[in-house]
């Protein structure tokens, strides 16, 4: 691992803002499982022992359930998951004509909610978001990410890209500092990953439940001590092409 | 950033920081005069060193410090720093990396400038991450790691 980055690192450098998969060299994206103990691995792997898994399963039910003032479940408009939500997750964020903002995944299911359901939002974080995020997203794992390409998503993108190179916070460091120069080497006990949105929503060993890409987003913007910002556009486009793993594990 | 050229002295103020962060000159890659006064604690400075969510050092420095397999790999291993470099040339270091090596990932430790849209936190605002007191305490012990 350690022989890799010093090439990722050159690359940042010299061509940061540029091209979108900077410093990280094509044929060398790797998701966070990579980077993982053969425990952790082996957690993620196998659906009998995933905790995650609990959260899709109660996503199953859910998406079943009728609710709200229609009185409809998930199914009684999009009937089989299996075959009507494949491929979603591997393509989300998408642009929402409604509110002219990026929507994701969790946002397009409380969006159902209140419009197709007139139930109340789900809080952001809840077991049951979570749970249908989960049930959702899983429904694409082993599914390459393919961002999708609408025009109108282009600007939150490019302005995702030059915030996640930009020094940011008490401690003025960007997310490219670590996740695209220094990725493989440890920050204290931890391996950096290349920070891909592979296996959202995921349980972490660290919160000991699942939890949001968001969320973890958050962890990594309190450390260098800034305030919150949106990257998920840039993210997945950073992402493309590796494969989606909900429910993932991490560390 | 407000620096004077000052007859072979850099002069640093810091803009509008108020008390917290104090002015020093640079001299060379050194800060001879320690940035306030008394004597340094070594002992106080290596638990300072140590401390993860303070100082934050051992996020990237290895050294000869407590609890090896919690040390990151992103920076030079701190071992027998004190024989390679000067008291003032350590200060340095820590009070302003990006002096020395501009694209650094090493935080500037006793800076507070260029604020706006950096995004720093409510609570982090304004303030240096260590304080004199600190870097003198971590650079009176970081001199004794002679080898
Ligand atoms: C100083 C280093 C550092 C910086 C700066 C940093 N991160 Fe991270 N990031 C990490 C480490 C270390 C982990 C893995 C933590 C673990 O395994 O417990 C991580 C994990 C992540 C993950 C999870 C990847 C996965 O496999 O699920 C994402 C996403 C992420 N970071 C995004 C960001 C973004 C966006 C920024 C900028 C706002 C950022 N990081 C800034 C060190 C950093
Ligand atoms: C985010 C990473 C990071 C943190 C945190 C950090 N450093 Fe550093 N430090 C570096 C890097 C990287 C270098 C090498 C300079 C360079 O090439 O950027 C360095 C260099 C140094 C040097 C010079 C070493 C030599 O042999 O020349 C000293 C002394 C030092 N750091 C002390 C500290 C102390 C004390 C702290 C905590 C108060 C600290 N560092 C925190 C990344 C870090």
């Amino acid at each position: 691992m350690h022989a890799l980055w010093p090439l990722a690192a050159v690359g940042a450098a010299a061509i940061c803002g540029i091209v979108s998969a900077a410093g990280i060299e094509d044929g060398e994206e790797r998701s966070g499982v990579d980077f993982m103990t053969p425990e952790t691995q082996a957690l993620q792997a196998d659906d009998m022992s995933n905790p995650g898994m609990l959260w899709v399963l109660q996503g199953e039910q859910l998406w079943q359930q009728a609710e709200g003032r229609a009185d409809v479940a998930c199914a009684g408009c999009h009937d089989d998951a299996s075959q009507t939500m494949r491929g979603v997750a591997a393509r989300y964020s998408a642009f929402d004509a409604a509110t002219e903002r990026p929507i994701d995944l969790a946002g397009r299911i409380n969006s159902c909610r209140a419009e197709r359901q007139q139930a109340e939002p789900l809080a952001p974080e809840s077991d049951a978001l979570l749970a249908l995020t989960a049930y959702v997203a899983h429904q694409s794992r082993g599914m390459p990410i393919t961002p999708a390409t609408d025009a109108r998503l282009a600007p939150f993108r490019d302005n995702g890209r030059r915030l996640f190179q930009s020094r940011i916070g008490q401690l003025e460091l960007s997310c490219a500092s670590c996740h695209d120069d220094d990725w493989g080497k440890r920050l204290g006990g931890s391996v950096i990953p290349q920070a891909h949105p592979t296996g959202y929503p995921l349980f972490r060993l660290e919160w000991q439940t699942v939890g949001s890409l968001q969320r973890r987003l958050r962890n990594c913007m309190i450390g260098v001590r800034a305030e919150p910002l949106d990257l998920e556009l840039h993210l997945t486009e950073r992402a493309r092409g590796l494969l989606v793993e909900t429910p993932a594990v991490r560390p | 950033m407000a620096c004077l050229a000052l007859k072979g002295l850099l002069l640093a103020a810091s803009p509008g920081a108020g008390e917290e962060v104090g002015s020093y000159a640079v001299t060379g890659d050194a800060i001879m005069e320690p940035l306030v006064g008394g004597k340094g604690d070594p002992a106080r400075g290596a638990a300072l060193i140590s401390d993860r969510q303070r100082s934050l050092c051992t996020l990237c420095h290895s050294g000869p410090f407590p609890d090896a397999h919690l040390h990151g790999t992103l920076a030079p291993d701190l071992t027998g720093v004190g024989a390679r470099l000067s008291e003032g040339q350590i200060r340095l270091r820590v009070v302003d990396m990006k002096r020395l090596v501009p694209n650094t990932i090493m935080p500037s430790y006793y800076r507070v400038e260029d604020e706006q849209g950096r995004r720093v936190a409510t609570v982090w605002r304004s303030k240096p991450i260590l304080s004199g007191d600190d870097i003198l305490d971590i650079g009176a012990y970081l001199t004794t790691l002679k080898g």
